[in-house]
């Protein structure tokens, strides 16, 4: 038998963009017109799309593969084929051994049940037997820390509770190959980290594991290979940091100067003060280079930049005008050029810059870059949240009553 | 086919658990639970004891216990398939987070939907056993039949389900069309009338596959002898045919299911 547990042979997926005829209603009308007129159904034939083109891969046993790319890249449709709950439109994929697959850890609960009911339920859904779960019942219920609340309805849980149960009925699958989706998105920051241990745990154990997310940092960590993926088309596989580097830095908007606008973003760019870069520490300055050109004698315009956050959360945003530049005015075939620059004090994380530019006065956006730049935030201090902060600690002590007795640790 | 029932079979455990889940929410308030197995069967007798009346003025003859005694056995299992049909062509368009998200074999939900309906059935006999001891039917050897009549009955839903779920999956109006032949299915079923009111042309009637099980039940349950073989063979040919074709289609359709629902 082969080393290789998991792969793709030249995987292709097709999907049908729209409506297509989900009721017998729209149907039998839209086939006795075929019928008459001798036409028909070809006009939604042509509305399909290709979600995966000509993906081939193997993972060998106990490694952990990434999978990393944009939003609509692939990675979920890759994922429900190689979990078999979709079929491919050509190709083939390996799967040897039992295969567990988390895309929604939820999916399984039925709220009117209570806790121990649902991990019984969800557990046999993902392929447990029933003595298998009751031998692991406590350590499940120990793991999702809900004991007090293990025989109320799952319906009165909160979403974190929610999440939290789920991943611990699926964290005891143990499955010889274990497929992840972003299933850590949900429940608070300890739960997270409990489960991100978990995973390393599974891999340590000898499990190949396939892992999609969006959070760089813990791909990094898990994965010695990544494999990245834009616009179904498998770009680059190999190893996970220098993966990461060339999804920072491929160029995201691929989208040609219309000759409709007149006036348009040429060139965006984020760079350090040594050159371009993507990777910044906590805390760095970068300036962002912003070129536009315009075709007609224009006016009265802006250039606004932000910044969003991996849930596509805008967390900042500014523009020239704001910053006191006046508006500019162009005459055809100018060019204007302008550098902003930012202190990132953001904790860490992946965020995206975009930009437009705009009328001052009209708010009409004539061109726009969302998003034009990928930043990868890295930071060696110990925060969380949306900003950072730089706390440190300035004083730290223990006392008993009065200030006399203080004693400085 | 073969490696797909093998399949089915390492899943049994879901199936029971899935039909376990549709009975316990359903019974959480256990008085309501009981009331809704019954209240369609009680139901469904009422109006066949009412509709047998007016047989029994028209033709000038005395309504009798076994009359009532036959319409009893027979509106039980019809309220069993009519349940189980229009469960289970929800059952897939109902849990639609499942058939998108988590991979095993998906004929587990029509098939744990009659099951549940089956589970409700068996609380409705209860009552209805405790009806035909009151009313004196006796036992005879040909009780033996029951079991059979109601294996072939539940292959019979079982594949209807399977059919009409994926069929519902992509086409979403299909479950009003079910519902229209629900609800006038009694008329061309003999649940409050027998066969043998229509002298030579019932066999018209038995012609409708679920009908020979319904006389056979009533056969051998109230009149004790044996239900027309002939005619059972052709039911059980119709409930394997149903099943065989309604399963491989469900497979064949099944890699779809995730796109479509």
């Amino acid at each position: 038998m082969s080393d290789v547990v998991l792969g793709m042979e030249r995987v292709y997926k097709k999907f049908r963009k729209g409506e297509t005829y989900n009721s017998l209603r729209d149907l039998l009308p839209a086939l006795t017109g075929k019928m008459f007129r001798g036409q028909g159904l070809d006009a939604n034939d042509k509305r399909e799309f290709w979600a995966l083109q000509d993906i081939s891969f193997e993972v060998k046993h106990g490694e952990a593969l990434g999978i990393i790319g944009r939003n609509g890249a692939g990675k979920s449709t890759a994922l429900k084929i190689l979990s078999r709950i979709m079929k491919p439109t050509k190709g083939r994929m390996i799967v040897n051994g039992r295969l567990s697959a988390l895309l929604e850890v939820t999916a399984g609960f039925h709220p009117d049940l209570t806790g121990v009911e649902n991990i019984f339920l969800h557990g046999t859904i993902l392929g447990m037997s029933k003595r298998e779960i009751q031998s692991k019942l406590d350590q499940i219920i120990a793991f999702s820390g809900l004991e007090e609340f293990i025989g109320t309805p799952v319906k009165r849980y909160s979403s974190g509770m929610y999440a939290r149960l789920g991943f611990s009925v699926a964290a005891h699958v143990n499955p010889e190959v274990l497929i992840i989706d972003e299933v850590l998105s949900v429940g608070d920051y300890d739960f997270q980290k409990r489960c991100m241990e978990r995973i390393h745990s599974i891999v340590k154990a000898g499990t190949t594991v396939l892992f999609v997310s969006h959070n760089l940092k813990s791909v990094t960590e898990l994965c010695k290979r990544t494999m990245l993926l834009e616009h179904g088309k498998m770009v680059f596989i190999g190893e996970t940091n220098a993966v990461i580097q060339k999804y920072l830095n491929s160029p995201i908007n691929i989208d040609t100067p219309h000759e409709s606008k007149p006036v348009y973003l040429k060139d965006v760019r984020v760079r350090d003060a040594a050159g371009e870069q993507n990777t910044f520490e906590s805390g760095r300055t970068a300036w962002v280079d912003i070129e536009i050109t315009a075709r007609e004698r224009i006016e009265k315009l802006a250039i606004s930049i932000w910044l969003r956050d991996a849930a596509e959360y805008e967390i900042f945003d500014t523009s020239t005008v704001r910053l006191g530049c006046d508006p500019i005015a162009l005459q055809p075939g100018q060019s204007y050029r302008c550098t902003f620059e930012l202190t990132l004090n953001v904790a860490h994380g992946k965020f995206e810059l975009c930009a437009d530019v705009l009328h001052v006065e009209l708010e009409k956006i004539y061109d726009q870059r969302v998003p034009a730049a990928s930043l990868f935030v890295g930071s060696s201090m110990a925060v969380r949240g949306a900003v950072n902060c730089f706390p440190r600690i300035v004083e730290s002590l223990v006392y008993n009553r009065g200030a006399e007795n203080a004693v400085v640790r | 086919m073969k490696q797909e029932l093998q399949e089915l079979y390492a899943y049994r455990e879901l199936l029971y658990m899935i039909a376990y889940r549709d009975i316990k929410v359903r019974y959480k308030q256990s008085i309501m639970g009981f009331l809704w197995a019954v209240l369609m069967p009680i139901l469904i007798v009422m109006s066949g004891i009412v509709v047998r009346y007016a047989y029994a003025m028209v033709g000038h003859t005395p309504l009798k216990t076994t009359d009532i005694a036959d319409v009893a056995i027979k509106s039980v299992p019809w309220a069993f398939i009519v349940s189980s049909i229009r469960f289970s062509c929800n059952s897939l368009t109902s849990n639609r987070d499942l058939v998108v998200k988590i991979y095993f074999p998906k004929e587990i939900f029509p098939m744990a939907a009659v099951l549940a309906c089956f589970f409700d059935f068996f609380v409705a006999c209860t009552a209805l056993v405790i009806f035909l001891v009151v009313a004196k039917i006796g036992l005879s050897i040909y009780l033996l039949w029951v079991p059979v009549l109601l294996a072939t009955m539940v292959i019979m839903c079982v594949g209807i389900g399977m059919l009409i779920s994926a069929a519902s999956l992509f086409f979403r109006d299909v479950k009003y069309i079910v519902e229209i032949f629900l609800t006038f299915g009694i008329f061309f079923t003999p649940v409050f009338y027998d066969i043998r009111m229509f002298g030579d042309r019932g066999k018209l009637l038995l012609l409708n596959p679920i009908a020979p099980l319904l006389e056979g039940l009533s056969a051998s349950v109230v009149h004790h002898k044996s239900p027309d073989v002939n005619w059972y063979l052709y039911s059980l040919v119709f409930s394997l045919a149903v099943f065989l074709s309604g399963f491989v289609l469900f497979k064949d359709l099944e890699p779809a299911f995730a796109e479509n629902i």
